[in-house]
């Protein structure tokens, strides 16, 4: 009998540090649902409770049942049948039955749909979870998105239609955005859409890498303008699989084996169209990605953690040269590492959810509700503004340090495992695996380098960190709030610097840019959680330096943490700096000379 | 056509996570020491009563006698699907065992409408495997004993099949039925989460009165009556009262009940503490064989 959520102290403690409270109050829009709805929370105490009691039940679930069936899963992966059906591996077709059961399909669906109505903080503790027990699995369960964007944009008519069955868990979708020239670059999408003389649109063309293409839904982005080209050329659709939607092919992947990345070929297929057209692709897709971004951190969250616990549990147990590994310095170093990057990712992608959430609740109020107080109104809009730049920024951050992240991690876990690890009989090699997709899905760390430096050079960082220097910190962290302001203060200076070069400058150090702007945020996001005024102690190892050597405050831990995590990062900040502002220009200037022709064959 | 299930529970010491003292020096179990648990078993015959009600209909209601803190397995109940859940408490029922137990079951179950009766094959703290057959006797219907799987149902007609040791074998009955199930059977659901969110609330009428109680420390006796009363009102027309009988409420014969209806008797509790390593190295060989095989016939293992 194990649970994913009460064996892990960090995801219960940020449960606890995080102002939960404030999130259910927005979510729950006063509480007003409670009456209609007998499951809907009366306060913000209940709703909490709410949230505590379903990743409890979804930590038993993922450690008791997805976990234990993983390893089959990957070795068996999805089968395209004859007839064109998919059987997926029995271990997930069988997960996705207890998911179902377990009502957790329609996480942060409306309660009149059939949704649990939680904030995105939650479903990505939740998505963490899943993806410890199975990464591929999260494929799926984090696709939850899809009704969200049919909730957020499609009529009534099919918000009636399609999101009932989502909650249920009787249905599951697919983005199918991706084609065989249209990558990163969904801009240049070909697919046709095409309207009969009655007004029925039909979809012609091939999609291609299309993660669960042969679910019960399937979002379709296609080109519905033929004389149009590029992002306004394109619509949104949804349509259902039928005679005229063919899965051609299954992918043989390097890892996530439980998700069917399907190839679809549609033969004037009969779909409906999603909102309006030519918004297709901004803001309906551009949404929809946001959203699976923060999923693809939180299933990268997950894989890390799993990965992470075998190298902790096999330093300590296998003996070299007399003692457990983990004596040696040069595994501590790796496994504490590893430990506090895990950590550092956790508060950054749940920080950038609970930003989402507010983003999200401000500017659903704007919307619907707004203040009429003049006063209340403009502090309103400002939030919402803010929040939604916040967002922006802080989305592509999270994926890239945590799908990074746990490559690093899933590499290292190996490392400590040594040949032990390169081999099948742990679970490490298939962490590495499933690990190495999170960079290059729902856009490349490149990509969202170019998105999360936007944010760093236009002010949107320098008013966010202000934002966090404003707050109050414990007295055992002032130190470090000093260090983190100097970090500031070259950051600024290096954003002047880059400003002055131009676009193509930013771009080539983006990643280092992006690097300093995290390292700051995350600084202040850990110097908070060491002056928590949650109470709570956390098991350390045997040997602990602590009071009674077998617990300790969580609150001095993240201080020992956070002590860390700053003071290595200063140094990596100032020099980071120092190369941006060398003002080497030789990727753009020198490629060719460099790296030689393209060899004739 | 949708079938009406009764599901038995019973609340037990968690006998799989042995912590500290767990057996007091008279050889009986300290069940303060023992975390209570829904009994494993039990959780099978709910899930294969939830299957039933999934495919076919119906309603499930579960039903547990034991002290008022067995309410939680009876909201666990809920949290996975249960439609309906019934305490079964009495001071009376003190010292009741297997016989006095099924006895009290049955005249509970009477009161329902049932088709399908479920029981855990059996309780993980007194393994007797006795309550369920028992209360198929007191009720007067047929029992099938050791299910591992529903085969079919149709009609007033279930065939499942039964694990015989060696082996299975089908069988098939008309209903009304008795079904004892194991643990091979299925994989028990988890809680869900709308049901976690709206049954959490759910109370006995003793547990309502209670937490009046706790809010109005200082009321008196027909003050906290009232209360109470409005508040069960409440509680039922949100479907959130589980019921709570009394051995006079199911119209049980005391004689039959606690201590009195008992006839086991312990004869002598031995503290088994096993002094043999828990494994022996035998040499691969003919005589290294020849000789384990003398040990188990000597031990009267084998025969």
């Amino acid at each position: 009998m194990g649970n994913f959520y009460k064996d892990n102290d960090d995801i219960q403690f940020l449960f606890r540090h995080i102002d939960l409270g404030r999130l259910a109050c927005l979510c729950e829009e006063g509480f007003r649902f409670a009456e209609e709805f007998d499951y809907a929370p009366g306060d913000a105490d209940e709703a909490v409770q709410n949230y505590e009691m379903v990743l409890d039940a979804l930590g038993e679930l993922a450690a008791d049942f997805i976990a234990p069936r993983a390893e089959s899963v990957d070795r068996e992966g999805n089968t395209l049948n004859e007839d064109g059906t998919v059987t997926r591996a029995k271990g997930i077709a069988e997960a996705l039955e207890k998911l179902a059961q377990a009502e957790v399909m329609g996480f942060t669906l409306p309660y009149r749909f059939g949704g649990l109505n939680f904030p995105n903080l939650l479903y990505s503790m939740a998505t963490e979870i899943i993806s410890r027990a199975d990464a591929s699995l999260m494929n799926i369960f984090g696709l939850q998105g899809i009704a969200e964007t049919i909730n957020a944009f499609a009529c009534e008519e099919l918000k009636q239609h399609y999101l009932p069955p989502f909650a249920e868990g009787k249905v599951t979708g697919a983005m199918v955005l991706t084609e065989p020239d249209a990558g990163s670059d969904l801009q240049a999408v070909k697919l046709r859409a095409f309207e009969d003389e009655k007004g029925n649109w039909f979809l012609h063309g091939v999609k291609r890498f299309i993660t669960n293409g042969c679910g019960d839904v399937l979002l379709v982005l296609s080109r519905s303008e033929p004389d149009r080209s590029g992002g306004l050329g394109l619509s949104l659709f949804v349509c259902e699989p039928g005679p005229t939607v063919h899965i051609r092919r299954l992918e043989d992947k390097l890892g996530i084996h439980g998700s069917p990345t399907c190839e679809i070929f549609f033969d004037n297929t009969p779909c409906k169209l999603i909102g309006e057209r030519k918004r297709g692709l901004a803001p309906y897709v551009a949404t929809l990605m946001n959203g699976a971004r923060i999923g693809i951190a939180a299933q990268s969250m997950g894989i890390a953690e799993a990965a992470y616990r075998i190298a902790r549990d096999y330093a300590a147990s296998r003996k070299q040269f007399g003692v457990a590994i983990e004596k040696l310095p040069a595994v501590r170093d790796m496994l504490i590492e590893m430990k506090i990057a895990v950590e550092a990712g956790r508060t950054l992608l749940y920080e950038t959810s609970r930003v989402v959430d507010l983003a999200v609740a401000y500017n659903k109020r704007l919307e619907e509700n707004p203040p009429e107080d003049k006063g209340e109104l403009k502090e309103l809009k400002n939030d919402a503004r803010s929040y939604k730049r916040y967002a922006g920024m802080l989305t592509p951050m999270a994926k890239y340090l945590c799908s990074e992240m746990c490559n690093q991690v899933a590499y290292d876990a190996i490392q400590v495992l040594g040949g032990s690890g390169y081999m099948r009989d742990y679970a490490s090699e298939r962490h590495a695996r499933d690990a190495r997709i999170t960079t290059i899905y729902e856009g490349t760390t490149q990509l969202q380098i170019v998105a999360a430096v936007r944010g760093v050079c236009s002010g949107t960082a320098e008013k966010y960190l202000a934002d966090l220097a404003g707050q109050d910190y414990a007295a055992e962290v002032k130190d470090l709030i000093g260090k983190l302001s100097e970090g500031v203060e070259q950051l600024k200076a290096t954003v002047e610097f880059v400003k002055d070069k131009g676009n193509d400058y930013m771009d080539l150090y983006g990643r280092a840019l992006t690097d300093i702007a995290i390292a700051l945020i995350n600084g202040y996001l850990l110097c908070d959680q060491a002056g928590t005024k949650v109470q709570m102690d956390v098991a350390v190892a045997p040997g602990a330096s602590s009071a009674n050597g077998q617990a300790v405050p969580m609150k001095q831990r993240k201080a020992l943490l956070t002590r860390r995590y700053v003071e290595k990062n200063a140094p990596k900040i100032k020099a980071l700096a120092e190369v941006i502002c060398q003002g080497d220009r030789s990727t753009l200037s020198d490629y060719e000379a460099l790296v030689g022709p393209v060899q004739e064959q | 056509m949708a079938y009406n299930c009764v599901v038995l529970a019973k609340q037990v010491p968690d006998t799989q996570r042995i912590t500290g003292k767990v057996m007091n020096d008279d050889g009986t179990v300290n069940r303060s020491a023992l975390p209570a648990i829904f009994n494993p078993e039990d959780l099978n015959a709910l899930e294969l009563a939830l299957q039933i009600k999934d495919r076919f209909g119906g309603r499930v209601t579960v039903v547990t006698m034991g002290l008022p803190g067995a309410t939680r397995i009876l909201r666990e109940s809920l949290y996975r699907g249960a439609d309906a859940a019934v305490l079964v408490t009495d001071m009376r029922c003190a010292a009741s065992d297997t016989l006095a137990t099924s006895y009290i079951l049955s005249c509970a179950v009477r009161r329902m409408d049932y088709d399908i009766v479920l029981c855990g094959r059996q309780a993980i703290d007194g393994d007797t495997a006795q309550v369920g057959p028992q209360l198929a006797e007191k009720l007067g219907i047929p029992q099938i004993t050791y299910i591992e799987a529903l085969e079919d149902l149709h009609d007033n007609t279930i065939q499942v099949r039964r694990n015989i040791g060696n082996g299975w074998q089908s069988v098939k009955s008309r209903l009304p039925v008795l079904l004892t199930v194991t643990g091979e059977a299925n994989t028990p659901r988890v809680a869900a989460a709308k049901h976690l969110m709206k049954y959490k609330k759910a109370r006995t009428p003793a547990e309502a009165t209670a937490e009046i109680k706790a809010i109005n420390p200082n009321a008196v006796e027909a003050e906290i009556k009232e209360l109470s009363e409005t508040r069960c009102d409440a509680l039922k027309a949100r479907g959130l009262l589980i019921e709570q009988w009394n051995l006079d409420q199911v119209e049980a014969d005391l004689t039959w009940c606690g201590r009195g209806g008992s006839p086991t008797k312990v004869h002598r509790i031995q503290s088994v503490v096993l002094a043999a390593k828990e494994s022996k190295e035998v040499e691969p060989t003919d005589e290294g064989l020849a000789e384990m095989i003398h040990e188990l016939i000597d031990d009267k293992i084998i025969a």
